[in-house]
């Protein structure tokens, strides 16, 4: 009767089990002595918080996610901030050349990261903003607003531009009209790309190498790969980081996630 | 409320296509106006021009005596009812009726109370708290309508708000329309492509075709005499018989041929001039069944119509274009398929258009039942 669905289920079992499967092990391995992870047998023989007392404790990693989460939301802000109303003129605003204006904001997500990396030194260096918040924040936005403006220019055009034509008659400015109407219409868009950019700037890793002098203000990916030291990589409290960066998103996304259902279930137009 | 003035407005999205094109019309205070046309005539086009969402590409629009022609939407205090409804769905009926008070800065009770006068007006009262998605069709379009009323603006304009509802639905929210207008005496400016509704509805109606206004009058007048071929066939249903016919001048009076008449018909017209070539045109009321020797055209019924008060024949005559003819009899007549009919088209109510032009032919002083002006009162 129900083989259909039967054999959805079991094909989305497995693809979560291979997905899974890796994440699991580095669970796992995250509490296993160090001396056992390399030793072969079972890893569940004993069990150990070794690892995560001391990424914590003597490497200070609540600094590091500080860091990252003061990044990654700056950028997210910012790029929403300043993304939506662009890409609402995108999308809406009769004007010129409003095609070479994406293409060519594209076109400059594709820009090399390596590429940018020397100039953009000596533009944050000459601005004193090397080792500092701002100068993180604004080298992601050569990634995140492309991204942001991409996304929500596509979201906005989704909407019926009828409602923006009976804000405007009932006496809403073009921006009351964004705010008013179409942000929150958006709203499951803007959740999604606010969640891509933040992936994006938690993750970041060249930037953040480059543009940090100091434990200070280093993000998670770099002083995850800081750890390794002269002889030997800790292999162990790499996997701890691992698992809790991977924790910290995992919340991001499942709140935010929320937002979105609400959002799609609030929408429906006319019949 | 205010009176709306279009002076030589021309729109053109692309260079070389106009959707308007050097359109005039005034739009009298108070008075409800219906713009009726084919779809892509560009009568909502100029809706969209009169609230500002479009701006013309030459040209003035007026309203209130004040020119706006460049004034974007929210500064020319009109109100809009959407074919789409365009709801709010992120917002309760409540604070859709009242958004646009709202944006006007007015204060929370006032807009309170604005709401619920609405509401009871149009009987919505219990759906107050709910969202459109949970309203149906019928609901939605009324709450549409409220929230263009909730608020007195200088001219309200509609935009086929009826067009999405059921039939029945539609009838009885058309006259309902009609006694709201008459209550408020707002000016209003409704677009329809239903032929109907602009008749039943307009205190005058502006025939539209390819972004120009082809006639505009009140909707008898309009019918009775229509300015060229194309209002004569778009306004009245069923539609207009159209047959062309060689023009004749004998003896003193004019008269017609057509491979439709039996004969060549004569003309109640003396003097004047008809060109050569002409299309004539009568409505299907305007010709009676007859016997065959008395009738001007002769051909067989190929399909029966009872429509109820009236029945609806179509007979097959050689040499139409559209090789038959309809013709409206009392409902109780006795025709069968296949029939001989005969009929005799009442010559006072005889259209004429000019073959290449298509404009109507004036009538010049008319002799024998009197001038089509004075034509008693259509069935």
């Amino acid at each position: 009767m129900k083989k259909g669905p039967d054999v959805l289920r079991v094909t989305a079992w497995i693809l979560t089990a291979a997905l899974m499967l890796p994440l699991a092990w580095a669970v796992l391995a995250s509490f296993t002595p160090e001396q056992r992870l390399f030793a072969g047998g079972p890893l569940l023989r004993s069990l150990t918080g070794e690892h995560y007392r001391a990424i914590f404790i003597e490497r200070s990693f609540w600094m590091p996610i500080g860091n990252s989460l003061i990044v990654a939301l700056g950028t997210t802000a910012v790029s929403l901030l300043l993304g939506a109303p662009c890409a609402y003129a995108l999308a809406r605003l009769p004007f010129k050349g409003h095609r070479f204006v994406l293409a060519f904001v594209l076109a400059v997500s594709m820009f090399p990261q390596i590429a940018m990396v020397p100039s953009l030194y000596l533009i944050l260096r000459s601005a004193h903003l090397l080792d500092t918040y701002p100068g993180l924040v604004l080298p992601y936005l050569t990634f995140a607003l492309p991204l942001a403006v991409w996304l929500l220019s596509g979201f906005f055009r989704q909407l019926p531009a009828e409602l923006e034509d009976a804000a405007m008659i009932d006496g809403a400015s073009r921006v009351r009209a964004l705010r008013e109407v179409v942000l929150p219409l958006a709203g499951p868009g803007v959740a999604t790309t606010g969640i891509l950019v933040f992936l994006y700037s938690w993750n970041e890793f060249l930037f953040a190498l480059s543009f940090t002098l100091g434990p200070e203000r280093y993000t998670v990916p770099v002083a995850i790969t800081l750890f390794r030291g002269q002889y030997q990589v800790p292999w162990g409290q790499v996997l701890a980081a691992a698992v809790i960066a991977t924790s910290v998103v995992a919340v991001v996304v499942l709140v935010a996630q929320k937002r979105i259902v609400a959002g799609l279930t609030s929408g429906a137009l006319k019949g | 409320m205010a009176s709306i003035e279009l002076a030589h407005v021309t729109k053109a999205y692309e260079a070389d296509r106009a959707a308007v094109s050097d359109l005039n019309l005034s739009v009298a205070d108070g008075e409800l106006l219906v713009l009726v046309g084919p779809s892509g005539c560009g009568k909502s086009t100029v809706l969209r021009l009169v609230a500002g969402l479009e701006l013309p590409t030459s040209g003035r629009v007026i309203i209130g005596g004040e020119d706006v022609t460049t004034a974007p939407p929210q500064a020319r205090d009109v109100a809009m009812v959407f074919q789409s409804y365009a709801l709010y769905p992120h917002m309760t009926v409540r604070q859709n009726l009242g958004f646009g008070l709202r944006m006007r800065g007015v204060p929370a009770s006032d807009i309170a109370v604005a709401v619920d006068r609405t509401a009871g007006m149009l009987g919505i009262g219990e759906l107050l708290d709910r969202r459109p998605a949970q309203l149906s069709g019928g609901q939605r379009q009324r709450v549409a309508l409220g929230r263009a009323l909730a608020r007195r603006a200088r001219a309200y304009l509609l935009d086929e708000p009826l067009s999405n509802l059921d039939p029945l639905l539609r009838v009885d929210t058309r006259s309902e329309l009609a006694l709201l207008h008459r209550q408020l005496g707002s000016t209003m400016v409704y677009v329809t492509h239903d032929q109907e509704e602009a008749m039943t509805l307009g205190s005058r109606i502006a025939v539209m075709r390819d972004g120009m206004v082809e006639q505009v009058g009140q909707p008898l007048d309009v019918y009775r005499h229509p300015a060229n071929r194309f209002v004569a066939s778009f306004i009245g249903t069923p539609r207009v018989n159209l047959f062309p016919c060689v023009c004749a001048r004998s003896s003193g009076t004019w008269s017609l041929a057509s491979p439709v008449l039996r004969r060549p018909v004569v003309l109640p017209i003396r003097d004047g001039e008809l060109p050569p070539r002409v299309d004539a045109g009568f409505r299907p009321q305007d010709a009676d069944l007859c016997d065959a020797n008395d009738a001007h055209v002769v051909g067989s019924t190929i399909l029966i119509e009872p429509l109820g008060p009236v029945t609806l024949l179509h007979v097959r005559v050689d040499g139409t274009p559209e090789s038959s003819l309809r013709l409206v009899v009392p409902a109780d007549t006795v025709v069968h398929h296949g029939e001989q009919v005969g009929i005799r088209i009442r010559l006072d109510r005889l259209h004429l258009f000019d073959n290449s032009t298509g404009t109507r032919i004036v009538e010049p002083p008319r002799t024998g039942v009197g001038p089509a002006k004075m034509a008693p009162e259509h069935r």
